[in-house]
């Protein structure tokens, strides 16, 4: 049987459009264009629809979120229903007078990425000059106007040199949060992991740096460590099991169980202009396909952690073995688990530093030149 | 620069902006709503954080709850504490 839960969070990608072009941006390579995009009022519908499903939480994302105009009406809409709303930015669109307005709309949170402690750094990995020093503005400004900041610090070899001058940043910009996490491999990643991929060695001192700094600042400053899957013994529970907490919505309004689906271009993906979102939670194809542990391949099946885990991350199984229904290579009881490794370790030791920005350019040219699978 | 909350008798607990306690009706149960955060709260956690409004002290909130539920207070402070603690220490409180 599988057991169906009712979503706890949504992820509303409002636009793909971004001034940033990380190499590592969680959107898929074949962005979507702006005349694509959701209207105001659909994203109200979709909103209400989301409340009505049992949805708690609501992530406004992109893309750069802060691009749309629209963003107070649909944070304005969002605590109507009663949904706890939170905003992912890069923080370089952002003046004092619009977070005001997002706070008095009913903003309760506000992530905002750093790619590096410093302007350098920061500015050369997200392509944007200038970058570094408009979201320490932003930063001063969110504490002014007395929201709660949490820094967002995705972190891979060119940037882990700096994790404690990022931890010491983020203090000093008093965030009440941090998250540290290392590059998962879909998608932009997946096109850059040779420049990306972390050593072995930067990845267990980056994991002391964060443990000590827990242990430092326990009750000032909560840290969240996400680590990178090709090093792990275990893969993690990605999104908490395929359809089972979370939805994400694109630009265009397809429902994706996880912002890297995508990827799979296996799956068809409903929209939430074609169908109500209740019915796509709970009948679509791409929902189903990977819902609960029925679909579980050996030694899955008959594995003790599969309602742990939910059989990990099936954007990485399609990634690096070309089907998505294979056992997650990160888990050790993979065929390739060990050959995923090596890869790791192979490329982390390249001394290639150049990017392939993220541009709707960039991802159209992409296809030839995204790494084969393991097997 | 922040400083670790610690919970004594005399804090004065409450939630802060970006904290919600509200009720999840297609789950039928209490929650703390938080940053990428979201705390189930059984029926003892609930009795507690109810009560902490930003007005009440945690010897105030003790004293309700042990006249409420007739239980020592000795007992109750010590729960009540390690869970404000706890909680203080998630960011999901401020006193």
């Amino acid at each position: 049987m599988t057991e169906l839960n009712f979503p706890l969070a949504i992820l509303a990608e409002l636009t793909h459009r971004c001034p940033l072009q990380c190499p590592y941006c969680s959107n898929p390579l074949a962005l979507e264009a702006s005349s694509a995009e959701l209207s105001t009022g659909q994203w109200k519908a979709v909103i209400k629809e989301a409340a009505e499903l049992g949805v708690l939480q609501i992530h406004f994302s992109g893309g750069e979120p802060t691009a749309r105009r629209d963003l107070e009406d649909l944070v304005a809409a969002s605590a109507a229903e009663g949904l706890y709303t939170n905003l992912i930015t890069a923080g370089v669109l952002l003046s004092k007078e619009r977070l005001a307005a997002l706070a008095e709309a009913g903003l309760d949170h506000l992530q905002l990425s750093f790619q590096d402690s410093e302007a350098a750094g920061c500015d050369r990995i997200g392509n944007y000059k200038g970058g570094f020093e408009k979201k320490l503005d932003c930063a001063r400004w969110v504490k002014e106007i007395g929201l709660p900041l949490t820094l967002n610090m995705v972190v891979h070899r060119q940037n882990l040199e700096h994790l404690e001058e990022m931890l010491a940043l983020a203090e000093k910009l008093e965030a009440q949060r941090v998250e540290i996490a290392h590059v998962q491999y879909y998608g932009w990643a997946y096109l850059n992991r040779a420049s990306l991929m972390p050593t072995r060695a930067q990845l267990e001192r980056a994991t002391e740096i964060v443990e000590a700094a827990r242990a430092r600042l326990k009750g000032v400053m909560v840290i969240d460590y996400v680590v990178p899957d090709y090093y792990a013994r275990r893969p993690k529970s990605c999104m908490g099991g395929w359809g089972r907490q979370f939805l994400n919505i694109s630009p265009a309004g397809k429902v994706l169980p996880c912002h890297a689906a995508e990827s799979i271009t296996s799956l068809t993906f409903d929209r939430v202009t074609d169908r109500s979102l209740r019915d796509i939670w709970e009948n679509s194809e791409a929902f189903k396909a990977y819902r609960g542990t029925d679909w579980m391949p050996e030694p899955c099946r008959s594995c003790e952690r599969k309602e742990i885990d939910w059989g990990g991350c099936r954007c990485q199984a399609f990634a690096l073995t070309g089907e998505a229904g294979n056992v997650d290579p990160a888990c050790g009881k993979s065929p390739v688990h060990e050959a995923m490794q090596a890869l790791a370790t192979a490329e982390s030791a390249k001394d290639e530093t150049a990017f392939h920005y993220r541009t709707r350019k960039a991802g159209e040219a992409a296809a030839e030149k995204v790494p084969e699978p393991l097997a | 620069m922040t400083e670790r909350t610690t919970i004594t008798e005399d804090s004065v607990p409450g939630l802060p902006v970006g904290v919600k306690l509200r009720f999840d009706k297609q789950r039928d149960q209490w929650v703390i709503l938080a940053p990428e955060r979201l705390f189930v709260l059984d029926s003892i956690a609930l009795e507690i954080v109810k009560r902490c409004d930003g007005k009440a002290s945690v010897g105030e909130i003790v004293n309700d709850l042990a006249g409420t539920f007739e239980a020592p207070r000795d007992v109750i402070l010590k729960d009540v504490g390690a869970l404000l603690q706890d909680l203080a220490d998630k960011r999901i409180l401020a006193a």
